[in-house]
């Protein structure tokens, strides 16, 4: 699988999607099951899916998909399909 | 990093500015605000202490926002027990804003990196995620701060010793994060640690929500600090805050007894007969600014809250420092910890 494939797979988990959802265009705040509770359990999931340690500033921006991809870079773990 | 900066008098001419323009912001947007300030003959302030502030009560009775409809993103609520509750109104950007803002005050304690947490709450107050308690959001909202968090007490509200344990076996070793609503926390950790022998000398510990019980069981702030010392929690942090200034609280600093004001916010201590403010050492009513509020008039509020500045530009950090004594008599009894009263 790939790096990609396992982020979408984190957040369909994370927010209780549907396996085909598409989430690549996710926002926070436009999405009704990404709430701070389901937030929580997406970091969770992103930490444990690619073994880092997210910091809290990162926590709090993880604002979409998008922000997921480009904060995961600083990390180490590049998202490319 | 840290939010504790300024001080007092360049804080103060920083805020007169952005608070100043949120009062026209706020009279533009703001209807009933707009009247309120007319009514009470508004000029513009020429000091913090000068700028016109509402009573926090209002945002019970009145739906005081700055936004249209169409943009309310969430609506917070009080938790009050005699039925009243605030409400507050946020859009998009001051949602984002309060969690950042609350993110670096917190982390001016914590640290960027995210610690191994103990809740010293029940997982079940979270159980319906679509009305969380004020205890609940609290309690949410602080959860971002740390990581790997387990639940000091089971779903019926009884300590877990055993989770606690666990908890400390793994990561006892290395900072870790406690947060929890003052009252419980010495209930239900304190005690507990105390009578097992517990070691939580790494502990950073956060706590709000009142005094009001503690002090029935004649348990003073000092005294909480000094017996928390006792069972190694040497590290810990009081807060004050409100729903209606979300976003912002004021944090006690690491050598205890005062609360500080993060860089965007600040008290003025008042008599409750004249109004005017009054010098340090001598007790009134809490008012809060912030520049957080920009979606509702909640920048400028005369709390229910009895406190005393204890000086200035004289602590751990910069600006003034104050404590928080108790209700103003007669006010609504109301606060975060109170709702344990219906759980208990």
């Amino acid at each position: 699988m790939t790096e990609l494939q396992r982020l979408r797979d984190a957040f369909r988990t994370a927010l209780d999607l549907p396996a085909d959802a598409p989430v690549d265009d996710l926002r926070y705040q436009d999405n009704e099951k990404w709430d701070s509770l389901a937030h929580m359990s997406l970091i969770a999931a992103i930490e444990d899916e690619f073994g880092v340690m997210i910091d809290t500033d990162d926590v709090i921006n993880m604002s979409s998909f998008a922000e997921a991809v480009r904060i995961l870079g600083k990390y180490g773990v590049t998202i490319d399909g | 990093m840290s939010v504790f900066t300024l001080p007092q008098a360049a804080k103060e001419e920083a805020l007169l500015k952005e608070l100043s323009a949120l009062v026209e912001h706020h009279r533009e947007h703001c209807e009933p605000y707009d009247r309120i300030l007319a009514a009470s003959g508004y000029e513009p302030a020429t000091s913090v202490a000068g700028l016109p502030w509402l009573p926090v009560r209002l945002f019970k009775n009145l739906e005081l926002k700055s936004i249209p409809d169409d943009e309310v993103f969430k609506v917070l609520t009080s938790s009050g027990t005699t039925g009243e509750v605030s409400k507050i109104y946020l859009d998009k950007a001051a949602a984002a804003t309060q969690t950042k803002q609350l993110g670096a005050t917190v982390q001016s304690v914590l640290g960027p990196k995210r610690l191994p947490m103990l809740l010293v709450d029940t997982k079940a107050m979270l159980k319906d995620r679509r009305s969380f308690s004020a205890r609940g959001a609290g309690v949410l909202g602080m959860a971002t701060f740390g990581r790997d968090h387990v639940w000091a007490l089971d779903g019926e509200g009884h300590v877990d010793v055993d989770a606690i344990r666990e908890f400390l076996a793994k990561h006892g070793g290395e900072p870790f994060l406690i947060f929890g609503f003052t009252y419980m926390v010495w209930l239900h950790l304190y005690e507990v640690a105390l009578a097992q022998g517990l070691d939580l000398s790494n502990g950073i510990l956060i706590h709000s929500g009142g005094w009001k019980k503690l002090i029935d069981q004649a348990v003073s702030p000092d005294e909480f600090r000094t017996r928390l010392a006792g069972v190694g929690l040497t590290r810990t942090h009081n807060f004050y805050g409100m729903v209606e200034q979300i976003g912002t609280i004021f944090l006690e600093g690491p050598s205890g007894g005062s609360l500080y004001c993060p860089d965007f916010a600040d008290v003025v201590i008042r008599d409750p007969e004249t109004w005017e403010e009054l010098p340090p050492g001598k007790p009134g009513l809490i008012e809060v600014v912030s520049t957080l509020p920009t979606s509702y008039p909640g920048h400028v509020l005369l709390t229910e809250d009895l406190g005393v500045v204890h000086g200035i530009d004289d602590g751990d950090w910069p600006g003034k420092r104050f404590s928080v004594l108790g209700r103003l008599p007669r006010a609504e009894a109301r606060g975060c910890s109170d709702t344990y009263k219906e759980a208990a």
